[in-house]
């Protein structure tokens, strides 16, 4: 019985995930005294405190105000004052941050998925629109576009567009190549033989498409759709950045990289890793969902 | 005719005849003071006849539907100076000329045979849209008086971009040489050997993969303002943002790709008696090729995203992301957007000089093979 459990713990990947991590802390700590110790010898020169021990050294830089690089647990407890001890609808509270960037990320996720989906339809069933489009939409990913996200902000400021959707449709361009590239990959995975099969059913196109052609590019859609979450939340953050450190994660970068707050932007850096680790994490948990309706085996195409 | 090909020609003809009807200027000028556009719309209308009863139908063949649209957009663009502010009659044949050249990519392609054309009608395609998006942007900004603070015409773009030659070299020095480039051959670098370290312990590898793949997914670009303050605004810490976006991707390809190597082959390795080393060189990182040139081509694009989102944390006054910010507060946008045309040239041009390596590197790799 213990036996089994130690096995399965050696040949897991739990033990090791957690022993990577608990020698990153360990470095973390190393470096957070390292780097803080200069600032923190000069306070003592300055109050002409020649007696300190190498503990008080330690245990200072560790809750300094404003350190180079902040000890963990000021980040988490900054964390932990900002989210359950704030109420959810102050300026202060990460929570709120968290929501604003979220709100525009799930909408321009929804809004570039969707229109991605229906580029690749309309790649798949005209050749001209595929041999004009595509190679555009696979360059297009090689450019920085991110670059424009500031320019985008700002005109549609200037146009009295302002808030949640300009964000959001930074988010929905960059969530929307992943998408065709993927789903055009996925509507043409049907193999020749399936499609034959079709044929000699007398299936219209339209039929061929929803029987065929869309189950089979389910898998890819979800693969896609991972990578289109995680870059439409950076395309938020980056988002708030020229608007004026107003409100949201990117926002509190901003105003923490401005004033030197540097607990604030690890605590702001951290709910942001937070955020994508939860919305792979569905979009991941939809995937197995619907797989699983759809009676695929647990490894499908296209993972 | 196909289904798609009748509606483009229809819509050609129809917006042709009410080109020639409705004014084409909300300002003095009609019809007859820009010739060309009138020629346009009337050999639009004329297009029409290829519906007509069988003994009057013209063959038209599909290069006619091409030199119509190229008409189109060279007249319709030739015009907006005597026109001023476009009218309805503009807009339809503006979406004649568009539907014109719809056409003619439809009818060339159905005409092709099915393993399709030579390399140069290949380019044909893609580069014929890319010019014809850049004659709508430039026919709608002009016509409709869009103000050039929300959205200049690509010719006053191009016009900033050769007259401020000198100011976009020494951004993309400060970006592109110093800051991408650095810091990628040292995060790709740094990650490489990471990688070969990792790959002797098993214990780190199922330790270190899993986060690893977490850490891909975050949205690492948020370190770009404390590293602005620990490395300081020049370039050190742009490319020290770039070592860390670029680092993890390298590292889980890298690891990927040096279990990638059969069984088999290993078996093989150690009946020649091969060392690790050996091993390594001749088989596992020849076999991990692909997969590090993946690698390597994602991270070209993050590199260059990562260098030019942290300029807008703090930097010294040049640098592309510097530059894009601080012309967008004022309102400089044709600046803008000339910044933003370097950025997808050095992008594009830095992923297709990888793609080449790659091609040559990994030329026995079946996806290179094909073609």
């Amino acid at each position: 019985m213990i036996r089994r459990l130690t096995d399965r713990l050696r040949q897991g990947q739990t033990v090791p995930i957690l022993v990577v991590l608990a020698a990153l802390v360990a470095l973390w700590y190393g470096f957070a005294v390292y780097l803080n110790a200069p600032w923190q010898l000069d306070v003592y020169a300055k109050a002409n405190k020649a007696d300190w021990m190498v503990s008080d050294l330690v245990a200072d830089t560790l809750n300094q105000d404003r350190p180079v690089l902040p000890a963990a647990h000021q980040v988490f407890e900054e964390i932990w004052k900002t989210t359950v001890e704030k109420p959810v609808t102050s300026k202060r509270s990460l929570v709120y941050h968290a929501w604003v960037t979220l709100s525009a990320t799930l909408l321009g996720f929804v809004i570039g998925t969707g229109l991605g989906v229906v580029l690749a339809v309309l790649i798949l069933h005209n050749r001209a629109v595929d041999r004009s489009l595509m190679p555009w939409v696979v360059a297009s990913q090689t450019i920085p576009i991110l670059a424009i996200a500031p320019m985008i902000i700002v005109v549609l400021n200037a146009i009295g567009l302002s808030g949640l959707l300009p964000k959001a449709l930074i988010s929905a361009y960059l969530s929307f190549f992943p998408v065709v590239v993927g789903m055009v990959k996925g509507l043409r995975s049907p193999e020749v033989q399936h499609l034959d099969l079709m044929h000699t059913y007398n299936a219209s196109a339209w039929q061929t498409f929803w029987k065929l052609r869309w189950p089979s590019a389910v898998p890819y859609l979800f693969t896609s759709m991972k990578v289109a979450v995680a870059i439409s939340l950076v395309g938020a953050i980056v988002g708030e950045l020229p608007t004026g450190a107003v409100a949201g994660l990117g926002a509190r970068l901003l105003a923490g990289s401005y004033y030197g707050q540097t607990v604030q932007i690890w605590s702001a850096l951290f709910a942001a890793a937070a955020l994508a680790a939860v919305l792979v994490m569905l979009v991941g948990l939809a995937d197995r969902l619907v797989s699983r309706a759809m009676g695929a085996r647990p490894t499908g195409a296209g993972r | 005719m196909t289904r798609v090909q009748t509606a483009l020609a229809i819509v050609l003809g129809a917006g042709s005849l009410l080109g020639l009807v409705l004014p084409v200027s909300t300002g003095e000028a009609s019809l007859p003071d820009v010739p060309a556009v009138a020629a346009f719309a009337v050999l639009g209308v004329l297009s029409l006849s290829r519906f007509g009863a069988a003994r009057f139908r013209f063959a038209l063949p599909y290069w006619v539907d091409g030199g119509l649209s190229v008409l189109g957009a060279v007249s319709l663009l030739a015009a907006l100076p005597e026109i001023g502010r476009a009218g309805a009659g503009y807009w339809l044949l503006l979406v004649a000329a568009w539907a014109a050249a719809w056409l003619f990519v439809e009818r060339m392609i159905a005409a092709e045979p099915a393993r399709g054309g030579g390399r140069l009608r290949r380019l044909l395609v893609p580069v014929y849209f890319g010019v014809w998006i850049l004659v709508l942007w430039e026919a709608v900004v002009r016509g409709a008086g869009v103000p050039s603070v929300l959205l200049p015409p690509p010719s006053a773009v191009g016009v900033r971009l050769a007259a401020s030659t000198g100011i976009l070299w020494a951004d993309f020095q400060q970006t592109f040489l110093k800051a991408v480039l650095i810091g990628y051959a040292l995060g790709c670098g740094s990650a490489f050997l990471a990688a070969i370290a990792i790959d002797r312990s098993p214990f780190l590898q199922r330790g270190l993969l899993p986060l690893g793949n977490f850490v891909s997914a975050l949205p690492i670009i948020g370190v770009a303002p404390i590293l602005v303050m620990w490395f300081g605004f020049d370039w050190p810490s742009k490319a020290a943002v770039v070592v860390v976006m670029t680092f993890f991707p390298m590292l889980v390809n890298t690891v990927a790709g040096l279990a990638a190597a059969g069984a088999m082959e290993r078996d093989l390795m150690r009946t020649y008696a091969a060392g690790y080393w050996q091993t390594l060189l001749k088989l596992r990182l020849p076999a991990a090729a692909p997969f590090i040139f993946n690698a390597l081509k994602i991270n070209s694009t993050l590199a260059l995203i990562g260098a030019i989102v942290a300029e807008f944390f703090g930097t010294p006054i040049v640098g592309m992301g510097f530059r894009i910010s601080t012309e967008v507060g004022r309102m400089n946008i044709d600046m803008v957007w000339a910044e933003i045309a370097v950025a997808a040239v050095a992008g594009s041009t830095f992923y297709s000089v990888v793609t080449l390596v790659e091609r040559a590197a990994t030329f026995w790799h079946p996806s290179v093979r094909s073609g």
